[in-house]
C-alpha cells in the first residue's frame, strides 16, 4: 500500500493525473460539480465526473478519502468501499485524504454517519468505473460487455482467453458512457468488505510522519500561543505586553477578540511570551460553579413540565394507584473531550484570502465560519484536512480555525496556533452536566406499569431522550427535560445525550429488575416481547435487533452462571441505529473496583472492515468505562478546577480490561453507527456489576468518586 | 539563548535555544522531528516519550540542558525502514485509532523490553502509563507481548545500528 503523504487538492490531483499521462478520474454522483476550470487546467484526456477515484495508465489506483479522520477509521473504511466494487487489489491502492471540496458532498466526522450515509453512493462511484472498463475492454475485444468479468485490477474475457489490466484500459475508458443502471455487488462476493483491513496510516503513525494538524510547518510561519479567558464569564479588558516582548524568539503580540496571541518562532518562546504578558480580565457575565448547577437540578427534577417530551398513557396515576413506586436520582459531571491533540490550527490570511490546515470534523463549517469571522467569500478559503489527534466532538465547532484566523489577519502573518492542556481544559465545550429523576410504578400484579423521568441537564432542554426503550412497552410512560442554560459552553461528546442517559436508564432498569426479583437480561427481554405485541405510541427501535444483541451477548458471557468472586453487570442500549449490548465482569477487592473483561454484541447491519470496527468497540467501551470511573470536571466562579491530566483522570493501562471480547451479528443489512454506539453502554453494565458484587447502587459518576 | 550539543538518532546537532527549552519543542521546532508529540506539558500523558540512552523519558518536561551527551532515540530514529520489532507489533495487531499518542506508546514499550524482555501483564500495567484517549489499551497490551515475542526470536526486523554519527548542524 502507497502513501501519499500530503493533502492534495482536487485541482491538483486532477493535474497530476494528467502529467501521470492521461487516465480516467472516474465517478459516480456529482457530475455537474465538477468545475469546468479543473477539467481545463487539468487538460483533455481528463475524465472527471467525480473525484472519488483514479486509474492511471501505469495501473496506479488513487482512492480519495472524503470525510475527516479523527481515529473512527474512516480514512481506511471508506476507500474499502470504492475498492471492492472496482474489483482491485486493496494491497496496490493509494489511499489520499482529501481536501474540503463540494464534489465530495458533505464531509463531516460526526454522528457516527460517514460509513451510514456513503455506503451505497461510494460504492457506486466505485462500480461505475467498473463498469467504464469493462466496457473499454469490451469494444477493444468486439465481445459484449456482459461476457467480460474483473478481478483484482483485470478485466477478463475468459472465452477468449483475453485480459487487459485497469491501466492498460484507463486512457480508453475515459470516452466511455457514464453507465445509469448500476447494479452493485452482491454481498456473498464481497472480497474487502467484511474482512480485517489495517489502518491505512499505520506505517506513517508507527515512523513518526508529520500526519498531524500540529506537524504542520510553513515558509514563514509564526509558532503562537494564546492568552485565553480564565474563566467563563470573563473578557479581555487590557493587557501589557513588555515583559513578552522581551522573550528572544518572540516576535509580535496581537490581540484578536478575547484573547491576545503571542507569535514567536518556536512554541517555548511563544509559551513563555504568552506567560509573561500582564493581561486583565473582566467580569462580563455571571461566574458560575458546579454547586450551584446542582442546586438547579434539584429543584427542577420536582417540576413537572408544562409540555412532556413524549407522554403515553397517564404516568403520574400509574405511579398514584402504584402498589409500590421505585424512585431513584442518577446524576453525571460534567467531562472534557481532551483530545490527545491540543486544540491548534494553521491560518494563512493575506489579501483577502484565507488558507487553513487544522484538525476540524467539520471543514465546511470552517470555511462558513471563518468566511464570516474575516468577511471574505468562502471561495477565497481553502481547508485541508489532516489526520487528527482525537475528535469525541470536540471538533465539531470551529473555535480553532477562527482564532487562528483572527490573529492571522490581524499579525498579516501565517501562524500555527496551538493551546496548551490547560488552554484545553478551560475553552471546552464540555459534555453537559445532568441529573435525571426516575420513577416506576410496580402494580398489583408485580408489574411495570408506569415510567416517569424528569431529566435536567446544562444548557440541554432534551436531556431524557424521549423515544428510547422501554417507551413503547409500557402503558404509561413520560418523560419530562428541563435545560439549565449556563454562559459554561457545552457540545457534542462522543454520543451525546446518550453517554449521559444511557448510565441512567439502564441502571434504573437493573433496579427494576432486582425490585421484581427478575433476571435483568430476561427482564428487558419481556419488555420488549410487550413492545412487540401490544405496542404502546411509536416504537422507534428495532425490536430484533435489540434481542439479537441481548441473545448473543447472554450467550458470549455465559450470563447466568457465575464465578466464585466474579460478579456481571448488564446494559443494552441503541444509539444511531445500533444496537449493543455489554456484559462487564468485575471483581471488588478491598472496596477497588477491577474490570476483568466485558463482552459486547454488536448489531450494526454489514460490518466494512472488521479489524476497524472491532476496534471501535473496544475503544468505546474502554473510553465510555474511563470517564464513568475516573473523570469529573467542576467549576468554581467559572473557573474550571481540573487543568490538566494530573487533576483530571483518565483511564490507563493498569485499569483497562484486559479483555474486551466482540462479536458483530452477522448481516448484510446496510450498516449503521459504529464510532458511537459502543460506548453509551459501558456505565451502567459495570455500575449494575458493582450492585452484584457491593448490595450497593452507585448513582453518581464518576464511580471512584462516589463509591465509599 | 544559549548553545546546546545533542545526539539524536545517532546525528550530531548544534541548537541555540533558551536553556529551560523542554527537549520535545528543540526536537520539534528545531531538528524537525515531529514524530514526538505534545499532550499535556507536564509529563503525565507520555505522548513526548522519548529514549535517552535505554530509558523512557518525557521529553515535554526535560530541559534541553540537561540533556549533556545523552544519546536521545525518537520515532523517526527507531529503525531505518520502520520494522522495529515493536513497530511490527503496532502494526500487526492494528493498534492505532487515530494515531497520536502511538508514537510515545511505542518508544515506552521498547524502553520496557529492554528491562524487561519478557512482560508480564502486571508489568505492562506498571510501565505503560502513557495515556492512549482513544482507549486501545486492549491491543496496546496484545501488541506489547506481541513485540517481546519478536524481539526474543530474533528473527524479525532488528532495532538499526547506529551508523556513524554524522556532523549536522540543524537548519531551521
Amino acid at each position: 500500500m502507497k502513501q501519499v503523504p500530503t493533502n492534495i487538492s482536487r485541482r491538483h490531483f486532477l493535474k497530476i493525473s494528467t502529467l501521470t499521462g492521461g487516465g480516467i478520474l472516474l465517478g459516480f454522483e456529482l457530475l455537474a460539480n465538477a468545475t469546468p476550470e479543473a477539467i481545463a487546467e487539468a487538460g483533455a484526456p481528463v475524465f472527471a465526473p467525480n473525484a472519488y477515484l483514479s486509474i492511471d495508465p501505469q495501473g496506479i489506483v488513487t482512492l480519495m478519502a472524503p470525510n475527516p479522520e479523527i481515529g473512527q477509521g474512516v480514512k481506511t473504511s471508506l476507500p474499502m468501499l470504492l475498492a471492492e466494487e472496482l474489483d482491485i487489489d486493496w494491497n496496490k491502492v493509494v489511499v489520499t485524504q482529501a481536501t474540503l471540496d463540494k464534489a465530495y458532498g458533505n464531509q463531516v466526522a460526526g454522528g457516527s454517519s460517514s460509513i451510514r450515509t456513503r455506503y451505497e453512493p461510494i460504492r457506486k462511484a466505485g462500480a461505475t468505473a467498473r463498469y467504464m472498463l469493462i466496457a473499454a475492454a469490451a469494444q477493444t475485444w468486439n465481445v459484449p460487455e456482459q461476457e467480460c468479468t474483473t478481478e483484482n485490477g483485470w478485466v477478463l474475457h475468459k472465452a477468449g482467453g483475453k485480459k487487459l489490466s485497469y491501466g492498460e484500459l484507463a486512457t480508453k475508458s475515459a470516452s466511455m458512457p457514464v453507465p445509469e443502471n448500476i447494479k452493485l455487488k452482491d454481498p456473498k462476493d464481497f472480497k474487502i468488505i467484511g474482512k480485517r483491513i489495517k489502518n491505512i496510516d499505520n506505517k506513517q503513525i508507527l515512523t513518526g510522519k508529520p500526519l498531524f494538524g500540529i506537524d504542520t510547518r510553513r515558509e514563514g510561519m509564526f509558532y503562537t500561543m494564546v492568552a485565553r479567558p480564565p474563566a467563563f464569564g470573563k473578557k479581555l479588558k487590557s493587557f501589557d505586553d513588555t515583559d513578552a516582548r522581551k522573550i528572544p524568539g518572540v516576535k509580535n503580540v496581537v490581540q484578536a477578540g478575547n484573547v491576545v496571541a503571542v507569535l514567536a518562532t518556536n512554541t517555548w518562546a511563544a509559551k513563555k511570551g504568552r506567560d509573561a504578558l500582564k493581561v486583565v480580565w473582566e467580569d462580563d457575565s455571571k461566574l458560575e460553579s458546579t454547586a450551584e448547577h446542582r442546586e438547579a437540578f434539584t429543584n427542577f427534577l420536582q417540576q413537572k413540565s408544562e409540555k412532556p417530551d413524549r407522554s403515553d398513557g397517564d404516568a403520574e396515576q400509574s405511579l398514584a394507584k402504584a402498589k409500590k413506586v421505585i424512585e431513584a436520582i442518577y446524576e453525571v459531571p460534567i467531562i472534557a473531550h481532551a483530545p490527545m491533540e491540543p486544540i491548534n490550527f494553521f491560518a494563512d490570511v493575506r489579501d483577502g484570502k484565507a488558507d487553513l490546515y487544522g484538525p476540524t470534523q467539520v471543514p465546511g463549517k470552517v470555511r462558513s465560519d471563518v468566511a464570516k469571522a474575516l468577511g471574505i467569500a468562502e471561495e477565497n478559503i481553502t481547508v485541508g484536512i489532516p489526520r487528527q489527534g482525537g475528535g469525541f466532538g470536540r471538533k465539531l465547532r470551529s473555535d480553532n480555525a477562527v482564532e487562528a484566523a483572527l490573529i492571522s489577519a490581524a499579525a498579516k502573518a501565517p501562524v500555527q496556533m496551538l493551546w496548551t492542556r490547560e488552554d484545553d481544559m478551560q475553552g471546552d465545550f464540555y459534555r453537559p452536566n445532568g441529573m435525571y429523576r426516575y420513577r416506576a410504578a410496580i402494580n398489583e400484579n408485580n408489574e411495570l406499569d408506569g415510567w416517569y423521568l424528569i431529566a435536567t441537564a446544562l444548557n440541554s432542554n432534551r436531556a431524557a431522550s424521549s423515544e428510547n426503550f422501554p417507551a413503547g412497552a409500557l402503558a404509561n410512560y413520560r418523560t419530562d427535560s428541563h435545560g439549565l442554560n449556563s454562559n459554561i459552553q457545552t457540545g457534542p461528546w462522543r454520543a451525546p445525550t446518550h453517554n449521559a442517559l444511557a448510565f441512567a436508564e439502564q441502571s434504573f432498569l437493573d433496579e427494576i429488575a432486582h425490585e421484581l426479583k427478575k433476571d435483568p437480561v430476561a427482564f428487558r427481554l419481556e419488555l420488549l416481547d410487550h413492545a412487540k405485541s401490544n405496542p404502546v405510541g411509536k416504537v422507534s427501535y428495532d425490536i430484533e435487533k435489540f434481542k439479537s444483541v441481548i441473545n448473543l451477548v447472554s450467550k458470549m458471557s455465559n450470563w447466568g452462571k457465575n464465578t466464585p468472586g466474579r460478579y456481571k453487570g448488564f446494559a443494552a442500549y441503541y444509539s444511531f441505529s445500533t444496537y449493543v449490548a455489554e456484559v462487564a465482569e468485575i471483581s471488588m477487592v478491598n472496596g477497588k473496583l477491577k474490570v476483568h473483561k466485558v463482552y459486547a454484541a454488536v448489531n450494526c447491519g454489514q460490518v466494512v472492515n472488521m479489524s476497524g470496527a472491532e476496534n471501535q468497540v473496544q475503544g468505546a467501551i474502554v473510553d465510555g468505562l474511563g470517564h464513568a470511573w475516573f473523570s469529573e470536571i467542576t467549576f468554581d466562579k467559572g473557573a474550571v478546577q481540573q487543568k490538566n491530566f494530573n487533576s483530571y483522570k483518565l483511564i490507563h493501562m493498569q485499569d483497562a480490561p484486559p479483555e474486551v471480547e466482540v462479536q458483530f451479528i452477522a448481516t448484510n443489512d446496510a450498516p449503521t453507527g459504529l464510532g458511537e454506539p459502543g460506548l453509551p453502554p459501558i456505565a451502567a453494565a459495570v455500575g449494575n456489576a458493582i450492585f452484584a458484587a457491593t448490595g450497593k447502587r452507585v448513582r453518581k459518576l464518576p464511580f471512584n468518586n462516589n463509591m465509599s | 539563548m544559549a548553545s546546546y550539543s545533542l545526539t539524536v538518532n545517532n546525528k550530531k546537532y548544534t541548537v541555540d535555544v533558551l536553556p529551560d527549552t523542554p527537549l520535545l519543542w528543540v526536537l520539534r521546532d528545531e531538528l524537525n522531528l515531529v514524530g514526538t508529540k505534545f499532550g499535556c506539558g507536564i509529563a503525565q500523558c507520555g505522548a513526548c516519550t522519548v529514549l535517552m540512552n535505554d530509558n523512557a523519558i518525557r521529553s515535554c518536561s526535560y530541559p534541553v540542558s540537561a540533556v549533556g551527551i545523552n544519546k536521545i532515540t525518537t520515532i523517526e530514529g527507531l529503525s531505518e525502514n520502520g520494522d522495529h520489532p515493536v513497530q511490527q507489533a503496532w502494526d500487526e495487531a492494528d493498534v492505532p485509532q487515530c494515531g497520536y499518542c502511538q508514537a510515545g506508546q511505542v518508544m515506552a514499550t521498547v524502553a520496557l523490553l529492554k528491562r524487561k524482555p519478557h512482560p508480564t501483564d502486571e508489568d505492562i500495567n506498571a510501565a505503560m502509563t502513557n495515556i492512549c484517549r482513544c482507549a486501545t489499551y486492549v491491543r496496546i497490551r496484545k501488541a506489547v507481548h506481541l513485540a517481546a515475542e519478536k524481539t526474543n526470536s530474533g528473527t524479525n526486523g532488528k532495532p538499526s545500528t547506529s551508523s556513524a554519527a554524522k556532523d549536522h548542524k540543524a537548519t531551521f
